[in-house]
């Protein structure tokens, strides 16, 4: 996979979201009209994945309805966008919630191994696992 | 009426103090600070500090402070600020142990890794289509907009 969306529902808020909260990297923020831009960013780790941070508005792709209905969604928390893994989940978790990210779940030992969720700016939501999700999660 | 139980996990203070700490060089990385200003931040003897944080972060706070000075030094490289001015901006006294140092940890100089930027900066502006997968370019009303010159590559 090289190139994925994510549905946002103001880009300035997104890039504040993604690049300055999460820590992800911008790898494109180029104009394409007034009312929008051609923004993506990439995991840390991951220099070759690139997210598109798409923005949800009445367009050619979006007409009117379908934007209204899409933006519903996504302030509902419908959409679920990935897991996103780290080394350490506890010290993540506390460093996210320091920079003012909402966590839905703050970290929890599930039978499936420990996850936390939060959301962006937008409504979408992630899943925080550590690495290794059966092994040691708490380095301290 | 119930109140709302804080979250709990095993070592939670000893987490937010090397937390704290880690956003502390995040926030001052351009200035000088050492590892006796950034424990004290956390209220830890320095080498107890240093393990807990290295045990966390995979690097030892000084190593950290040299990575984070290096993130910053691409990004400023990338808005076009010159090579000298970014080595003073980002916190380090001598030009030599920056250049040094960002080749060993980018694996080219910081000229080099400069201009491949603004070469790609320029390209974007004048070829913006160059930069954007053609469904993308085609979902948007991008490609039907002759304003974005369409090229070769």
């Amino acid at each position: 996979m090289t190139v994925t969306n994510i549905h946002v529902i103001d880009q300035d808020s997104a890039y504040d979201f993604y690049v300055n909260k999460l820590g992800f990297n911008l790898v494109d923020d180029i104009p394409m009209g007034p009312d929008t831009r051609w923004l993506t960013v990439s995991p840390p780790d991951q220099p070759d994945l690139q997210l598109v941070l798409f923005p949800v508005k009445v367009s050619k792709m979006f007409p009117k309805e379908t934007a209204e209905t899409l933006i519903s969604l996504i302030k509902q928390g419908i959409f679920g966008c990935g897991v996103l893994t780290c080394s350490d989940i506890f010290a993540t978790y506390e460093e996210l919630t320091a920079k003012g990210v909402e966590f839905i779940k703050p970290p929890t030992k599930e039978f499936y191994g420990t996850e936390a969720l939060f959301k962006d700016d937008s409504g979408n939501y992630f899943s925080l696992q550590p690495l290794n999700n059966f092994g040691n999660e708490n380095n301290i | 009426m119930s109140s709302k139980q804080e979250f709990t996990y095993p070592k939670i203070y000893l987490y937010r103090r090397i937390v704290q700490s880690k956003l502390f060089i995040d926030s001052n990385y351009a200035r000088h600070i050492d590892l006796d200003n950034i424990s004290d931040e956390a209220f830890f003897s320095k080498f107890h500090f240093i393990r807990l944080f290295k045990n966390v972060y995979g690097k030892t706070p000084h190593q950290y402070l040299k990575a984070i000075r290096i993130e910053h030094a691409k990004k400023l490289l990338k808005d076009g600020q010159s090579v000298s001015e970014v080595c003073f901006l980002v916190g380090f006294d001598s030009l030599s142990s920056f250049s040094g140092l960002f080749k060993r940890m980018v694996g080219q100089p910081a000229s080099a890794y400069a201009a491949i930027h603004k070469h790609n900066k320029a390209l974007a502006a004048k070829t913006p289509l160059a930069f954007i997968p053609g469904c993308y370019a085609y979902q948007h009303g991008w490609s039907e907009n002759s304003n974005f010159e369409e090229t070769d590559l």
